[in-house]
């Protein structure tokens, strides 16, 4: 039973969760996953499988989100929380460099250490795996890499999630980054409960996901259960209502700077920039100075930035984008268009937070339709 | 994987963390104008050199204040001296301005494409600049009186608010007694004792030598007078993308991840500061980008 492979599909019970905990902890990894705090689901130490938020759902759909509690025992029958993974690899607030003035008058400047155990993600959905994916090209494949973002990303276990329910705000399924996961994870679930049964079929998508699958209790997969969980994810995925369009991007967007839209999203837009600051794969950060009392020491740090503040264009004269719609638009052009051109890939996953954390409900499925001229379905 | 290799005992490589700046000491400080100075510096530890191409960048740090992005105003075929002529606006320029002999500030650099050097070769050049603008282009200059055999016609414009903000003034006297270079000047306003010309540089466009199609333009200087000297330059046949202009953003960080920088699909400081016109111009004249 322990030559499992790639690809391999094997069955657990739900019980078994808490072994697979174990074992990771064993390892030396750190479990991290979703967690119910203050009545919000967010990304935490998990100290265990009952730090799940068993028996939950979410009902998220623009401006509103809640938990509600489900009928049966379901370990991930949620969608997506606020937070996403990226804090994990590209923390909101990082100390990078410390400098200390020398005796002699000169300068001495030093890279603050990242001491951090390796991760164990627990519960990572397809769309999520997508926006790690998008970030790679960011921090790891330009001219510059973020060596804390490499350093974090190249020791870490992830155990992802298929979605078998899909929220109302997710479009996944329209940008085929989900509701199933296809790559980039150690080992895929997928919740099915059943009459008698609470099961998880198990994909295992790498070595180390098949090492650690070797030393637990498992049981070959059957053809009916593969076919149930296939459904499951189906259904998922035709469930969506909501869909974005993006064959014709990124000229529509470099087209029409000027389309009266703009105007009509700027009205409502109070750049808050939540959506930037939700949004699993929005990478701009600011670098900010902290000094000591005494003045000898200083440090860089870097904090996560969002493109709708005034300062984020300030150049000495005066800022660049100063209406509060050309700040929206750089925020939606850069996702939308410019990513492509940047990144050869859209900076959207269909994970819907941004409309789902828009306290004006701005919904950029129906911006794009509306830019397009089309008719807002719904 | 083997997760024992735990991330603090792996240590970060210094040299190759993109953020980590140099030290520089200051050689010397040297006042250009009431509110501009040049700062030559050399490395507090470790080899002189600092190789760069005409028209990149440095990121230059005062601790606990910031960082700025700085063009290197130096000779890039003496790079044993890296020079930064900076002009005092804010907070990190202002303490910049007040570096003598001996204090060290963070260097990161060089980045950014530089100005077309070697796509210029075999043509004419045309280098229109504006106040500031004289400095990025400095090494240009240099550059092309280094490998003058290399370029047809080269003739400078430079335009200044008055004969007090003319800078570099001494180098543009000895450069304009050259019979190899012209070098045309003119200011906005200037008193009676004033024997240049007056009026603003794109006038002084169609007075330079050179042949339209044979002829790369390089343009740097505020926006207003790029956008009537790229017009000037059209009107007059040069090619779109044989005109090269300096755009100016925000930047954090200088190596394409901050975001701040951002024109349309382009990094500023990667993709750029310098652009051929035919690559920018859907984002040249568009307001609020
Ligand atoms: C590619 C490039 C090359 C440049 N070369 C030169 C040069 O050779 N000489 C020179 O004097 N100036 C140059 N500048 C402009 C110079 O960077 C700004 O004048 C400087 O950043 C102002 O900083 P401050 O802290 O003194 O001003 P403040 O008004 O206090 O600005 C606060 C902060 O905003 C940011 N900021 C403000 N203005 C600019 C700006 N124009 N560009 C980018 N970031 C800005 C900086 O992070 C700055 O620290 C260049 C700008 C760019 C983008
Ligand atoms: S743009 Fe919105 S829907 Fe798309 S990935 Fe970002 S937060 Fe999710
Ligand atoms: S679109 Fe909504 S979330 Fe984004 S900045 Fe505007 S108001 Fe805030
Ligand atoms: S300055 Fe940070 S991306 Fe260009």
């Amino acid at each position: 039973m322990s030559n499992l492979h790639m690809g391999d599909e094997v069955v657990l019970t739900a019980a078994d969760l808490a072994t697979l905990y174990d074992i990771l902890m064993q390892q030396g990894f750190q479990a991290v996953g979703p967690t119910i705090q203050d009545g919000g689901l967010v990304l935490d130490v998990l100290g265990g499988p009952a730090d799940l938020p068993q028996g939950w759902t979410s009902e998220a759909e623009a401006g509103s989100f809640r938990l509600a509690p489900r009928t049966d025992a379901a370990f991930f029958g949620y969608n997506l929380g606020m937070e996403s993974w990226k804090k994990f690899f590209y923390p909101p607030r990082l100390a990078l460099l410390q400098v200390q003035s020398r005796d002699d008058g000169g300068l001495h400047f030093q890279a603050c250490s990242q001491e951090a155990l390796p991760l164990a993600l627990i519960g990572v959905r397809a769309c999520e795996l997508a926006a790690l994916a998008v970030q790679d090209r960011i921090f790891l494949e330009g001219p510059y890499q973020d060596p804390v973002y490499a350093e974090r990303r190249r020791a870490h276990f992830i155990i992802a999630v298929n979605c078998t329910e899909a929220d109302a705000a997710c479009f996944c399924a329209s940008l085929g980054t989900g509701p199933g996961v296809t790559a980039g994870f150690d080992l895929a679930l997928t919740e099915i409960i059943n009459d008698r049964e609470h099961l998880f079929l198990v994909t295992v998508g790498s070595s180390q996901g098949a090492a650690v699958m070797a030393n637990l209790p498992h049981r070959p997969a059957w053809e009916e259960l593969r076919q149930q969980a296939r459904d499951l994810v189906r259904q998922a995925a035709r469930s969506q209502s909501r869909a974005l369009s993006t064959a014709d991007l990124p000229r529509l967007l470099y087209d029409n700077y000027s389309h009266p839209q703009w105007d009509d999203v700027g009205a409502r837009c109070l750049n808050c920039g939540n959506c930037a600051l939700v949004c699993p794969t929005c990478f701009c950060h600011r670098l900010e100075d902290a000094i000591d009392l005494e003045g000898r020491e200083a440090e860089r740090w870097r904090l996560w930035d969002v493109c709708h503040t005034l300062q984020f264009s300030y150049i000495h004269g005066g800022c660049i984008r100063v209406s509060p719609k050309s700040r929206y638009r750089q925020w939606l052009t850069h996702k939308l268009a410019a990513w492509i051109d940047q990144f050869g890939t859209l900076g959207c996953v269909g994970c819907g937070r941004c409309l789902v954390w828009c306290p004006v409900a701005i919904d950029l499925t129906a911006e794009i339709p509306a830019i397009r001229g089309q008719q807002v379905k719904m | 994987m083997a997760p024992e290799t735990t991330l603090a005992s792996s240590g970060l490589s210094v040299c190759h963390h993109p953020m980590l700046p140099r030290p520089f000491r200051v050689v010397r400080h040297r006042r250009e104008l009431r509110d501009t100075f040049t700062l030559i510096l050399e490395p507090q530890d470790g080899p002189p050199e600092f190789p760069f191409l005409p028209g990149q960048f440095n990121m230059l740090y005062h601790p606990g204040a910031g960082e700025v992005p700085i063009s290197i105003s130096g000779d890039p075929g003496r790079p044993r001296h890296l020079v930064h002529t900076i002009r005092a606006v804010g907070n990190v320029t202002r303490l910049l301005q007040r570096y003598q002999a001996g204090d060290v500030l963070g260097v990161r650099g060089p980045f950014g494409a530089p100005w077309p050097v070697a796509e210029a070769v075999d043509r004419d050049v045309l280098i229109v600049v504006g106040g500031l603008g004289l400095a990025p282009l400095r090494p240009v200059i240099y550059h092309v009186l280094r490998h003058r055999q290399d370029y047809g016609n080269v003739e400078i414009i430079y335009g200044a608010r008055s004969p007090r903000d003319l800078l570099f003034r001494r180098e543009l006297e000895q450069w304009r007694g050259r019979f190899d270079l012209r070098v045309h000047v003119t200011v906005d306003s200037a008193g009676p004792e004033w024997r240049g010309g007056v009026g603003v540089v794109t006038n002084l466009i169609g007075r330079a030598r050179f042949d339209p199609p044979q002829t790369t333009a390089l343009v740097c200087g505020p926006g207003v007078m790029m956008r009537f000297s790229v017009q000037e330059l059209r009107r007059l046949g040069v090619q779109p993308r044989d005109i090269y202009v300096s755009m100016e953003r925000n930047m954090q960080c200088g190596i394409g991840l901050c975001g701040h920088c951002q024109l349309g699909p382009f990094f500023v400081c990667k993709d750029g500061p310098v652009f051929s016109f035919d690559r920018i111009s859907p984002w040249f004249e568009l307001r609020e980008v």
